[in-house]
């Protein structure tokens, strides 16, 4: 049953027996056995990346009223593979004047933004990288890199419109992390640290039941830092082809493209693990390591399947809409949100977990419908200054 | 152990796992370049100059504001982690805090440099 609660340690525990037995010293022993758990965690995901594709693409077509792939294999299973082994075998191109060093370096650092996130997902009580004690702002650092390639990409193309793709999409990208780091703030001050694993741990209420407009404006935010649709401008492929990557080609494009949909899983998981519980469900976790994976797992697909659903339903939103969307909307809605869960917070320390949550409930459902009021107010003002201005031509 | 050293396995793993896969195509793939065929991609148009030019500067401003948010808001985690045991005058000065951030805000709004001109 020890196999069954903390399968890493009894493996890891064999293998240290094995290695030390071949005369290895200890300390390389353990460091060779962390790297294979590296491995192997990464590559397993590496393997999801490619059941990610199939997945993409049988939804999409679901929503679009298709198919989808269903020749190769049964439903199409294998069609990813076919699809790998194109691209193994196609040209590897490189742009003239490209800057070579920069244009061969951005795809590699494009995944690896991706799978060091990896680093602090816990995947059950006793299975996780790396227990950080500041897994919040790790996060937001490895998404810095994700910028980083992106920008590389586009500058080293030599090409215009890989060029604006990436402008476009930094200025997304940077500008939507300030709403998410203040989000970020509420899921700390309700844990009391910073470390996924502790804030799954406090969860034995959801923190979506505390802080639903903080869960919200947290998807929102992923969703624009993965630059997916409705925030795509930076690839919109009816005008700028593909964006950022569009020179690259083969493998390359396939590191972009898996790095992405990767994102998205990775950004569903994150969601659960803040705001949904992470690996716990109804003590499931406590039986068994396996369980509290496959608890997570499904809760992160849920998260992925929400961040699709909102891609294929929702129209893309033009960039200074875009950005005035975050600077004089969420980011200020996203701080009052945070000093009000801090003051409630300090008000309510001592009163019972009934009181405390349904506060927090309903404040923030306040806080949510006065924001939205603001909003229409305003559209509403918006809309009668161009109807007036309509009326003076008109007329 | 230390933790960062296992940090520092997942970024070179990660950095492997891509390499491999790159490296993998460049063995398999067909290496035949040719002039037409590095030519910059513009939708079958020849390209006009280089693409290394002056662009609009607004994305540069939107750059700078970010960067005053992102760094002082990292200031506010401590300040979260803390905050159940500082008690209600921690959270006053928190607040304090976010104010003076936010008219940093205004002061960007008022000035026009939200606009997309």
């Amino acid at each position: 049953m020890e196999f069954l609660k903390d399968p890493l340690k009894v493996v890891a525990d064999w293998l240290l027996g094995i290695f030390t037995s071949w005369g290895i010293p200890e300390i390389f022993a353990q460091v060779l056995i962390g790297f294979l758990g590296v491995l192997i965690l990464l590559s397993v995901l590496m393997l999801l990346d490619i059941f990610l594709v199939w997945v993409e693409r049988k939804v999409v077509s679901r929503f679009q009223d298709r198919i989808g792939p269903n020749r190769v294999g049964p439903f199409g299973l294998v069609q990813p593979l076919a699809d790998i082994i194109k691209l193994l075998i196609k040209e590897d191109t490189t742009p003239e004047g490209a800057d070579r060093i920069v244009y061969n370096i951005a795809p590699l650092l494009s995944m690896m933004s991706v799978l060091i996130l990896w680093a602090i997902v816990p995947l059950a009580p006793t299975m996780l990288g790396v227990d950080l004690n500041v897994g919040a702002l790790y996060l937001i650092a490895a998404g810095a890199i994700s910028t980083l390639s992106i920008i590389m990409a586009g500058w080293a193309s030599n090409n215009k419109y890989a060029l604006i793709g990436a402008f476009r999409q930094v200025a997304v990208m940077v500008s939507f992390e300030i709403p998410m780091l203040t989000v970020l703030l509420i899921p700390t001050i309700f844990a009391r640290s910073m470390g996924m694993s502790a804030i799954t741990q406090n969860q034995d209420v959801w923190y979506v039941f505390l802080t639903p407009l903080g869960a919200l404006i947290f998807l929102i935010a992923a969703i624009a830092e993965l630059g997916r649709a409705p925030f795509d401008m930076g690839e919109a492929e009816s005008e700028l082809v593909s964006g950022y990557n569009i020179e690259y080609s083969g493998m390359k494009f396939g590191m972009f493209y898996a790095g992405e949909l990767l994102h998205a899983f990775t950004f569903g998981g994150f969601w659960a693990i803040l705001f949904f519980g992470g690996y716990r469900f109804f003590g499931l976790e406590q039986v068994s390591a396996f369980l509290a994976v496959a608890v997570i797992v499904f809760k992160g697909m849920v998260g992925y399947w929400v961040i699709m659903w909102i891609k294929y339903t929702v129209l893309r939103i033009r960039i200074d809409h875009m950005l005035a969307f975050n600077w004089k909307f969420l980011t200020p809605l996203s701080f009052v949100l945070l000093m009000v869960t801090a003051l409630l917070n300090a008000i309510l320390a001592g009163t019972s977990s009934w009181v405390y949550i349904s506060v927090m409930f309903l404040s923030n459902i306040l806080i949510g419908w006065i924001s939205l009021e603001v909003a229409r107010a305003h559209s509403r003002r918006e809309r009668e200054k161009v109807e007036g201005m309509k009326k003076v031509v008109t007329t | 152990m230390s933790q960062w050293f296992y940090i520092g396995l997942f970024f070179l793993v990660g950095l492997i796992i891509p390499f491999g896969a790159i490296g993998f195509a460049w063995i398999l793939g067909p290496k035949k370049p040719n002039p037409i065929k590095q030519t910059t991609y513009e939708c079958g148009i020849e390209t006009v100059g280089d693409a290394w030019v002056q662009f609009k500067a607004q994305y540069y401003i939107f750059a700078l504001v970010f960067l005053i948010f992102d760094v002082e808001t990292v200031f506010l985690f401590p300040w979260a982690v803390k905050l159940s045991q500082l008690g209600l005058f921690a959270v006053i000065e928190g607040i304090v805090f976010i104010l003076i951030l936010i008219v940093g805000l205004v002061y960007t709004w008022r000035k026009g440099m939200l606009e997309w001109a």
